[in-house]
């Protein structure tokens, strides 16, 4: 009574039941904490909760299963899709997905990857592409831009001394086990209506058994980029997006 | 009436692997074990059983999956050889990390490096030492005979499930291609999903409303509850070593003489052993059978009772060092060995047991 | 009793699964068996030798360096085994390819032309069943009716038409065989 907008009826947004009540320990303005909820509701809105095993990965989401209140598996860095195969085929009801960031997925474990989504498993892969090693304090990854200042590039990605960023994603689209490969982002309440339809597509398809689905989210990393949030998500639009042009690469 | 067929020991542990209840193997070809994978490839058994089977794109891949598999409370599986079994090592200590249970097979070839594909034990530090990084061990199974290979899977599993640590095969290029006369074990359903969720409350199955989320995991940042994890698990380790050690004494009673060996390196010395009795020099043999718990206690005692003791070993001398750990001085503990592939013939063991005399 | 063979020669010419017939053969006379080959890259024309033991009690070892009968196809292994057949022991050879005969003393030599002979069934792959013959007719150590129930044993059903054709080889190789010393 003593807060009356407090009620029900004034109810405009609640948080997932399927994400837990630990503080996040993401920066301020990191994708983390939006994916992770849009995973969190996902789950929820298909009822999946007790038919759900996560892969976690080893970089910033390491503790996703903090935060996300379904089983989880702890993966060696980069071989949560190979965790995620033998989960999926050993307990075909479940929904199985793997979270991995650029130097998980592209860099250590670009084997696991492309061979699980060649097999065509019936799972979800969500890629969390910032261009940055986050965790281990901002070193180069795969996906690092040409020019681009990180801890081990300090002087920007050098292609005679690096190489080219890897574009990995039109890779894995081309391979036959996929069935639904997309590129999103969360940097605007838009991107994040897209992007949360992108993952329940990606879990529906596992279900539904039609392959392997890779969700691609463009994530800006304002702590490793040494940016303000507003400033990262700027030069995300900016330089992100030309690299790595937002929208569907397959769908099958 | 059980019957007897005549199989591979690499085709055995197939086999065997299918009777007891796999849920799961996931394996990368390499010599000398391939015809583990080929055999249950050719049986189909996801159309019997509904074991799963798949040939994955590495040995490191291989060790995850039947770490994801693991993690969800199944009976799970690989095979390799030495190399391959090198390339595992980070699975292997994150499975003992996150106190998962599981079977890895090693039928070992001749190292360093790619080595020979003929058959060794120079793989024994990384079996019983810990081959990757961390405090943890393994319950390592010295198979000595095809029959073994087949029995010594559902053991292992059983074990593996009981202590949460996974278990070893260790076996060779000589048993696992020999044929010999074996008789597999019983057929035994796989576990239900209900069965997992009861034997198993710790795995991945899928949180219901009733219990918080399962996380299998390896990881602690904080030192304390790191420390107090190890701690916990070597206490596990001790009642491992007090429970589990298994042997085989063959001729052990009056002898002056001890002949320490496993593997197929014992099947050639306990050829040794009745030559040099026909000669009426008091031999005997001890065959380890659990290489990790290592059977000190009864080699301790039998210091007490020989004049010395002879390690016979497909390597440089690795077990030796056990060995000496357990006499503690007490009687000379030679070793006698060959490496690169070599396997000793029985005369071999027998010259090398005269001259420590 | 208790027989260790040794069979060697050349990949492709059988030799393994000679030595195979031979273990079911014994194991349908209810012996102890245990076959041991070289293993390696299995292909035509590399070497390839197995370790064949029939006995009555437990088999200690699978791998040995003496041998009571040694069977010997290629010129490679002759170099290798004949040294290796104890005292009073056999050797059968096919003298096909042999261009040092054995010049032991101490044991009986055997040959068997079964390269010619299996040429002469117009079935190389008799070739095999021709020299295991040859050797039951000098060591039964198992019998032709045990080899024919191996021969069905380990042969898959598909291939059980071939039985009577390796039956015919085997009395051959049992016919043509010849002592030389």
């Amino acid at each position: 009574m003593s807060n009356p907008i407090i009620n029900p009826e004034n109810l405009v947004y609640e948080k997932s039941s399927v994400l837990l009540d630990n503080t996040m320990h993401y920066c301020p303005g990191c994708s983390h904490g939006t994916v992770h909820r849009i995973v969190a509701e996902v789950i929820e809105e298909m009822n999946m909760q007790d038919k759900t095993i996560g892969c976690a990965p080893v970089g910033c989401a390491v503790f996703i299963y903090n935060y996300i209140n379904v089983d989880f598996a702890e993966c060696a860095h980069g071989r949560a899709p190979a965790l995620a195969t033998a989960i999926k085929r050993l307990n075909p009801d479940h929904l199985v997905f793997t979270y991995q960031g650029d130097g998980d997925l592209a860099a250590i474990g670009t084997g696991e990857t492309i061979h699980a989504c060649n097999r065509g498993e019936n799972i979800a892969i969500i890629f969390i592409n910032n261009g940055i090693y986050g965790m281990t304090g901002g070193q180069m990854a795969p996906t690092t831009l040409v020019g681009m200042k990180s801890s081990t590039c300090p002087y920007g990605r050098d292609v005679q001394l690096n190489g080219y960023p890897l574009n990995i994603t039109p890779l894995l689209a081309q391979l036959e086990g996929t069935c639904y490969v997309t590129r999103q982002s969360v940097h605007t309440a838009n991107n994040v209506k897209k992007t949360k339809k992108a993952i329940r597509k990606a879990f529906e398809n596992s279900m539904a058994g039609k392959g392997t689905s890779v969700v691609e989210v463009v994530s800006s990393c304002n702590s490793g980029w040494k940016m303000s949030p507003v400033k990262a998500n700027a030069w995300m639009e900016e330089n992100m997006f030309k690299a790595y042009p937002l929208g569907d690469l397959k769908d099958k | 009436m059980e019957e007897v067929s005549l199989l591979k020991g690499n085709e055995a542990i197939a086999l065997a692997a299918i009777r007891c209840g796999a849920d799961g193997y996931f394996g990368y070809p390499i010599t000398p074990q391939s015809e583990i994978m080929e055999t249950l490839m050719a049986q189909k058994p996801w159309e019997t059983t509904g074991m799963t089977v798949l040939q994955a794109e590495s040995e490191v891949a291989s060790i995850y999956m039947v770490y994801g598999g693991a993690s969800t409370g199944k009976k799970v599986m690989t095979s390799s050889s030495s190399p391959g079994v090198s390339l595992m090592q980070e699975g292997v200590s994150f499975l003992c990390g996150a106190d998962l249970p599981c079977l890895v097979v090693n039928v070992m070839r001749g190292g360093p490096g790619l080595g020979t594909i003929q058959p060794s034990q120079s793989d024994y530090f990384q079996s019983t030492k810990g081959g990757g990084h961390g405090d943890y061990k393994l319950i390592v199974l010295a198979p000595a005979s095809v029959q073994e290979m087949a029995d010594f899977v559902d053991l292992a599993f059983t074990l593996s499930s009981k202590y949460r640590i996974p278990s070893m095969i260790l076996s060779d290029g000589a048993i696992g291609q020999m044929m010999e006369k074996v008789i597999l074990p019983p057929f035994k359903p796989r576990q239900t999903a209900e069965e997992i969720i009861e034997q198993c409350p710790w795995a991945a199955t899928g949180k219901p409303a009733n219990r918080k989320n399962n996380i299998i995991s390896s990881l602690e940042l904080d030192p304390s509850k790191m420390e107090k994890k190890n701690v916990e698990r070597q206490e596990r380790y001790r009642i491992v070593e007090a429970t589990e050690v298994r042997y085989d004494e063959y001729m052990c009673e009056d002898a002056d003489y001890l002949i320490i060996a496993f593997g197929s390196a014992a099947r050639i010395s306990q050829n040794a052993v009745e030559t040099l009795r026909e000669e009426g020099i008091k031999v005997g043999m001890l065959r380890p059978i659990t290489l990790w718990p290592f059977p000190s206690k009864v080699i301790s005692k039998y210091a007490e009772k020989v004049k010395s003791m002879l390690t016979v070993e497909l390597n440089a001398g690795q077990m030796i060092e056990d060995v000496k750990l357990a006499v503690n001085g007490k009687v000379p503990v030679l070793h006698y060995g060959r490496m690169g592939g070599i396997v000793p013939n029985p005369e071999e063991i027998v010259d090398a047991l005269k001259k420590q005399m | 009793m208790k027989e260790e063979i040794i069979i060697a020669g050349f990949g492709g010419q059988g030799v393994l699964s000679m030595g195979k017939i031979l273990a079911y053969a014994g194991l349908m006379h209810d012996k102890e068996v245990s076959w041991m080959p070289a293993y390696g890259p299995e292909q035509r024309g590399g070497t390839a030798n197995v370790t064949v033991i029939i006995s009555d009690n437990k088999i200690s070892s699978p791998v040995l360096n003496r041998f009571d009968t040694a069977i010997i196809l290629n010129q490679q292994s002759m170099d290798k085994f004949e040294s290796t057949v104890k005292p009073g022991g056999i050797l059968i050879y096919d003298p096909h390819g042999i261009t040092h005969v054995p010049t032991r003393t101490d044991i009986s030599i055997y040959t068997v032309r079964a390269m010619d002979a299996a040429a002469e069934m117009e079935n190389s792959k008799a070739f095999n069943m021709v020299v295991l013959g040859a050797y039951l007719k000098v060591k039964p150590a198992v019998d032709l009716d045990g080899v024919i129930k191996g021969l069905k044993k380990s042969l898959p059903e598909r291939h059980h038409h071939l039985i009577p054709m390796n039956e015919k080889a085997l009395l051959k190789g049992m016919d043509i065989v010849e002592k030389l010393k």
